[in-house]
């Protein structure tokens, strides 16, 4: 069974380049604008979107996301607004492969067999779900991929020789390999250890390798996609989201084209 | 009983790290490897007796155990009923039990070559052990705090930094104890190589919930011996104060499988129950979902984003609890039940007039369903209360609440 992400990469690989996967949080700022941004991505050069999906207690998250997350709820997201979004993003676009990424517990909460349900008659093709480690891939993983969907696991420094077959074995769809020690959007990775590391977990995995945590620039995604089959960009684009608000919080008419726009030129670093 | 009522209660958790549906290892992949070397150091050490008898004598010489288990005279005979006896654990060196645990991992930590210390706080009394123990052995010690906590506790914080301890204030979120324990585990996947989270409280990713278990385990051990030598036969009640639950667990462990032993854990019902949101009874009040590593009773709302607890202990406004309580609550060996702020207000200052002992905010809870349940019980019915603090860190907010000005 193909999905999405599966033709994207293989696309890409025929192209000869290495895709541009973005994150937005689902609801930030708000419920309108963040559709207007997501449905302006892969005009602007997104092959994959990563949509967050809010919650109060993200543990891996670095500031940006964690205050991108307490917007979108303060503005009344929850997961069957961020189920909604998917399908109205999904109305003028079937193509872009969507992977919902967060933590368990609203997951939980919502109902694994519903959830998954409900995300794939949205058109969700994926999900990273951060606290669910291959230990715990009864809980998700392993439904998810009876669903047919692709369950995408972090690989991190951690991941040694030793432990690199445990966290593939059950792992679809791309490998987010986490390029940093540390939270997102906090440190810049280092551009020799990601090519080592990439090349290593070659040796564990066929499937596409994607570089992130910590890319803000062109220059940056120029680099990795030398070695890796893609790019992803998060909090650089939360960040922007921040810096186009108004003081009391709301949104304004750059906002949307202040996220594609950054977008674009880090797009074109990966193409070039 | 239940019906799958197991042999013991006393085996869990599973391989998985699982009481039943509860527990497990729900982190990012960064940690996992992380998680999995600290269980193996943790068997190796727990069948080390060289680590046992290193352990003992720091608990017998710097820690003061075993703590007395004294008779509350005074309080049996206000109360009418059951014969009161309380754990006294707030004697031990920094006035409460989270020492025992921390003394423990510290050792532990040592032993696995580690040299910098993280821990998360909400009272203080964690954060304050923890600092101590690692002055003890010269290691670097960094203790997360929400602000608002912070602000609530300065002595505490004080008492931190006079230890050598760098305390951070975690702003995120509510800036309470569940985003200090964000913080601490954002700071461990970022320092991976030579650090070593030292949580205060039977929670968190296996092997925690049964490492700290086991540490504070030494209150019940203790318990049943004295109780033994003292009265010839085991008691017939424990009631134990409630937050994340590692003082309850402490005195509760050993006696699971004593199923004549009638078992109850008090949580905080803050303004009461009825109010959702001002409270922090986990079990009574909430359902179960995934938070910091294990899957236990938290309280949440309908989309699964989480509550801030309150209660007038800031020891005990956690919004989850230990899934060994979680678990134990379902089998129905332990019964959980709730004081509120006001309830445990009063017991403090009756404990304080009748017994001499200022007792702390968290045991004041359990004392307060001791002051409901004691009546009722005829007088050769044996109760232990765990005192587990002492109230020096709450004479503040207790003024504030009573309009005294200090």
């Amino acid at each position: 069974m193909t999905t999405r992400i599966d033709r994207r990469f293989e696309a890409l690989k025929k192209e000869g380049r290495a895709a541009l996967v973005t994150f937005v949080t689902a609801g930030d700022p708000d419920y309108d604008t963040s559709l207007k941004i997501l449905s302006g991505l892969p005009k602007a050069g997104a092959d994959v979107i990563e949509i967050g999906m809010p919650f109060t207690d993200p543990m891996a998250d670095g500031p940006a996301i964690q205050a991108a997350g307490l917007r979108a709820l303060a503005a009344g997201q929850n997961m069957k607004k961020t189920l909604k979004l998917v399908k109205d993003f999904r109305k003028q676009d079937k193509d872009t492969p969507i992977v919902l990424m967060g933590y368990y517990n609203p997951v939980y909460v919502y109902g694994v067999g519903k959830f998954l349900k409900d995300s794939k008659a949205a058109g969700v093709d994926g999900y990273i779900i951060v606290d669910l480690p291959p230990e715990e891939d009864g809980e998700f993983c392993i439904p998810a991929l009876k669903a047919g969907q692709n369950f995408i696991r972090l690989a991190t420094p951690t991941t040694d020789d030793h432990r690199a077959p445990t966290v593939f074995h059950n792992t679809s769809g791309f490998v987010y390999y986490v390029s940093v020690l540390g939270i997102t959007g906090t440190k810049a990775p280092d551009l020799k250890s990601v090519k080592a590391n990439v090349n290593r977990l070659r040796k564990h995995t066929s499937l596409p390798i994607c570089v992130g945590f910590g890319v803000k620039s062109a220059e940056q995604a120029r680099a990795i996609a030398k070695d890796a089959d893609g790019v992803v960009v998060g909090s650089a684009l939360v960040q922007a989201v921040e810096k186009s608000l108004t003081k009391a919080g709301k949104p304004t008419s750059k906002t949307a084209r202040a996220v594609h726009a950054l977008v674009s030129d880090i797009a074109q670093g990966v193409r070039s | 009983m239940n019906v799958n009522t197991p042999n013991s209660f006393r085996t869990g958790p599973d391989e998985n790290g699982l009481f039943g549906i509860y527990g497990g290892r729900f982190v990012a992949e960064t940690l996992m490897p992380l998680i999995l070397e600290l269980e193996q150091a943790y068997k190796a050490a727990k069948a080390d007796p060289a680590f046992q008898a290193e352990l003992d004598s720091f608990l017998e010489h710097y820690v003061g155990r075993p703590s007395p288990l004294y008779f509350a005279e005074r309080m049996t005979e206000h109360l009418g009923g059951a014969k009161i006896y309380f754990k006294r654990d707030e004697l031990n060196h920094t006035g409460a039990h989270k020492i025992n645990n921390v003394m423990g991992q510290i050792l532990l930590a040592r032993r696995m070559g580690k040299k910098r210390i993280i821990a998360e706080t909400g009272a203080g009394q964690h954060g304050v052990a923890t600092a101590t123990a690692c002055a003890r052995f010269g290691l670097k010690c960094i203790v997360y705090m929400g602000e608002v906590d912070m602000e609530r506790q300065k002595p505490n914080v004080f008492r931190m930094k006079l230890l050598g301890a760098e305390v951070v204030p975690a702003k995120s979120g509510s800036r309470t104890l569940k985003d200090a324990l964000n913080e601490a585990l954002r700071d461990w996947v970022a320092n991976v190589e030579d650090t070593f989270y030292c949580i205060g409280t039977v929670a968190g990713p296996h092997p925690y919930p049964e490492m700290v278990r086991d540490f504070q385990s030494v209150i019940g051990r203790e318990t049943k011996e004295q109780m033994l030598k003292r009265e010839g036969r085991l008691p017939d009640s424990l009631v134990a104060a409630i937050g994340g639950g590692s003082n309850a667990m402490g005195l509760f462990h050993p006696f699971l499988d004593d199923r004549q032993v009638e078992i109850i854990g008090v949580e905080a019902a803050g303004l009461g129950l009825k109010t959702k949101t001002k409270h922090a009874a986990s079990i009574t009040g909430g359902r179960p979902g995934v938070l910091h590593g294990n899957r236990t009773y938290l309280l949440m709302d309908d989309d699964g984003q989480i509550i801030e607890g309150h209660s007038i202990s800031a020891g005990l406004d956690y919004p989850g609890i230990g899934p060994e309580h979680a678990w134990l609550h379902d089998m129905k060996r332990v019964e959980y039940v709730s004081a509120t702020d006001r309830q445990a207000l009063d017991a403090f200052q009756i404990c304080c007039k009748l017994e001499g002992i200022i007792p702390a905010l968290e045991p004041s809870h359990a004392l307060a369903h001791v002051m409901k349940i004691a009546p009722k019980k005829p007088k050769d019915h044996l109760m232990v209360m765990n005192m587990c603090g002492r109230g020096d860190k709450d004479i503040f907010t207790v003024a504030d609440i009573l309009g005294a000005k200090l």
